[in-house]
């Protein structure tokens, strides 16, 4: 990838939304099976943590430990399904199936099918995270109407693991090279952004490091809105998230058009 | 009416490889168009590059009347493109890939579900409609995606090498169907290194080697400009020392591994002379073809890279 592909002006046509109708047309298929295990793991974790772990901690800021643990669920699980999508799902349909291939001898452009893409990742962080939402609220744990916006919060967040799943999928080799993208980027962001215990008690340079990193803004503004704790102090993190959207989008578009266009 | 393809100077490098090195040609409408040539003698890279997928590393390439550096969106809402290698949808059955493929072309869906039976129909695909397409046999999918190519009604079909793989008498089938799309005034563009479906599908051709244009012409006419009508071939290279003997009868030769190639327009004459004057092990006469003359431009077979290399005579 050359540095003037990453400042080329975008070829976006409405397309990109005929890319995502694609794959929605794809996931038709398989989406009960699909959102059934999606939505297990969270729940696994979920009743062994907030139950088990629990009966220990007896509250973390006046809540119960579930009530704590529960709205960075809702951010964790959308990440982790866009990111399955946008690198073993993109990376699939870019390498070995060929689809990008045979789209982009159509009047789209390689713009339209990396977006297309782009949006189907953020509408499975959406799907999948107001999955788990609706569960929490039916186990009581969601105190305000607040949580009504946490979907747009996800189609945002969505969009930006997507960018970053894409990325690495534009770089990668081989299926194997996920495993260090799932291992050495999201597993640590899993665990570190604020979704098991509160940051406070961190050293004061480990939480700014975690601040440059993203899945903290979005545990951030889901606690915020779940609880219905909301104040100005959420703009930044969804300004956060805007803002390494709009900084990033072409970095995955140019590696794939250097991937492709041969 | 105007040239379909017209191609200046063209050049695609990867890297410090040049693939197409600077090759002129143009398309005219309606025509079947070729490119003949072995692996690896550039012809996907250089479709690749009609169909707006590679860019241009130098020289001009108009498509329809349009620069493919610029207008490759229009370009492409013309185009029908069978890609060499299968890209197919595995995700979809074998309707849904052709309706999930005209809306990329922003087809209203009243007129591709015509479409698609229509399409399905030609192609003997009816039966196999709600299949998912990884069932299919190779040829069915060849047809499936000759027929998504269609799907927008294209004004140019760019195949590239659409019977590679197949049985001969799936072969036979798509050769039929191509040759009926000609019929309806699709202009065609294909490559292939069968010589039969060069001969029999196309108009005119280019023989290409190493990112080259060694000739181009209608087959008939090349294969009399440089062979004659026949070819006789002799089991061993010992008869050599003959060929001056049959000065008149031959228009050229060629010695290719152990045996000796005789071009010739009077075939039956040039084996009497033969025969009279040497016991030869193998003589076998046949009509001239286009292997021939890829053989005498080239020097090589085009199925047998590395062996077969022959000394070149003149
Ligand atoms: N993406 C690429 N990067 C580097 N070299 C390439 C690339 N694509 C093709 N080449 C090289 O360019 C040359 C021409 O390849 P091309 O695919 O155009 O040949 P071809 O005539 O279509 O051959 P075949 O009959 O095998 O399909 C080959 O030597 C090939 O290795
Ligand atoms: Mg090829």
């Amino acid at each position: 990838m050359q540095i003037k592909d990453f400042f080329r002006r975008p070829d976006i046509s409405w397309g990109m939304f005929r890319v995502f109708a694609r794959n929605l047309k794809v996931y038709q298929k398989t989406w009960k099976a699909s959102i059934m295990f999606n939505f297990l793991e969270p729940l696994l974790y979920l009743s062994a943590m907030g139950f088990g772990l629990g009966a220990y901690v007896s509250d973390i800021k006046g809540l119960s430990y579930l009530n704590y643990i529960a709205p960075g669920f809702v951010a964790s699980s959308a990440m982790w399904a866009v990111s399955y999508e946008s690198t073993y799902g993109s990376f699939l349909r870019m390498d070995y199936q060929k689809t990008y291939q045979a789209i982009i001898a159509t009047p789209l452009s390689i713009e339209d099918v990396v977006l297309g893409d782009m949006l189907y990742g953020a509408f499975k962080s959406v799907l999948y995270g107001s999955v788990i939402l609706l569960v929490i609220f039916t186990l009581g744990l969601v105190a305000s109407p607040w949580a009504l916006l946490l979907p747009v919060v996800l189609f945002f967040s969505g969009l930006l693991f997507a960018i970053m799943g894409l990325t690495w999928s534009g770089l990668a080799k081989t299926f194997d090279h996920f495993n260090y993208y799932f291992t050495l980027l999201l597993t640590p962001m899993f665990v570190y952004s604020g979704v098991f215990y509160p940051l406070e008690g961190m050293p004061d340079f480990v939480k700014e490091i975690i601040w440059f990193t993203p899945l903290v803004h979005v545990v951030n503004l889901a606690r915020g809105l779940v609880l219905g704790q909301v104040g100005s102090y959420l703009l930044v993190d969804l300004a956060w998230i805007i803002g390494f959207i709009i900084i990033f989008i072409n970095l995955p578009i140019a590696l794939i058009r250097h991937r492709l266009a041969r | 009416m105007d040239n379909v393809i017209e191609a200046r100077g063209l050049v695609k490098r990867f890297g410090d490889f040049t693939a197409v090195n600077g090759i002129n040609f143009i398309v005219r409408p309606r025509e079947c168009f070729g490119f003949l040539g072995p692996n690896g003698a550039g012809k996907t890279s250089t479709v690749k590059m009609i169909y707006c997928h590679s860019p241009v590393t130098d020289g001009s390439l108009k498509v329809l009347g349009m620069d493919v550096t610029k207008e490759a969106r229009a370009i492409k809402r013309r185009l029908g493109v069978v890609a060499q290698e299968d890209n197919l949808d595995p995700d979809l059955t074998v309707e849904q890939n052709l309706l999930v493929f005209s809306t990329y072309f922003g087809i209203p869906k009243s007129e591709a579900g015509e479409r698609t039976k229509e399409l399905l129909d030609f192609f003997g695909l009816k039966e196999k409609a709600h299949t998912q397409v990884d069932k299919l046999s190779g040829g069915m999918k060849r047809r499936l995606a000759i027929a998504r190519a269609l799907i927008n009604k294209p004004d140019l079909l760019i195949l590239d090498e659409p019977t590679t793989g197949l049985d001969p008498q799936a072969r036979h089938l798509v050769w039929q169907r191509l040759r009926k799309l000609k019929e309806q005034g699709v202009t065609l563009i294909l490559t292939t290194h069968y010589l039969d479906e060069a001969s029999q599908l196309c108009d005119r051709l280019v023989i290409m080697d190493r990112g080259q244009i060694l000739e181009q012409g209608e087959p008939k006419e090349l294969v009399a400009r440089h062979i004659g009508k026949e070819v006789l071939e002799l089991g061993s290279a010992v008869c050599h020392d003959l060929i001056p003997q049959l000065a008149g009868l031959t228009s050229g030769h060629q010695v290719v591994g152990e045996a000796l190639f005789l071009y010739t327009n009077d075939g039956q004459a040039l084996l009497r002379k033969v025969q009279e004057l040497r016991e030869t092990n193998r003589q076998y006469l046949r009509p001239a073809s286009l292997e021939d003359v890829f053989l005498k431009l080239t020097g090589r077979g085009l199925h047998h890279e590395g062996e077969n290399e022959v000394e070149h005579a003149d």
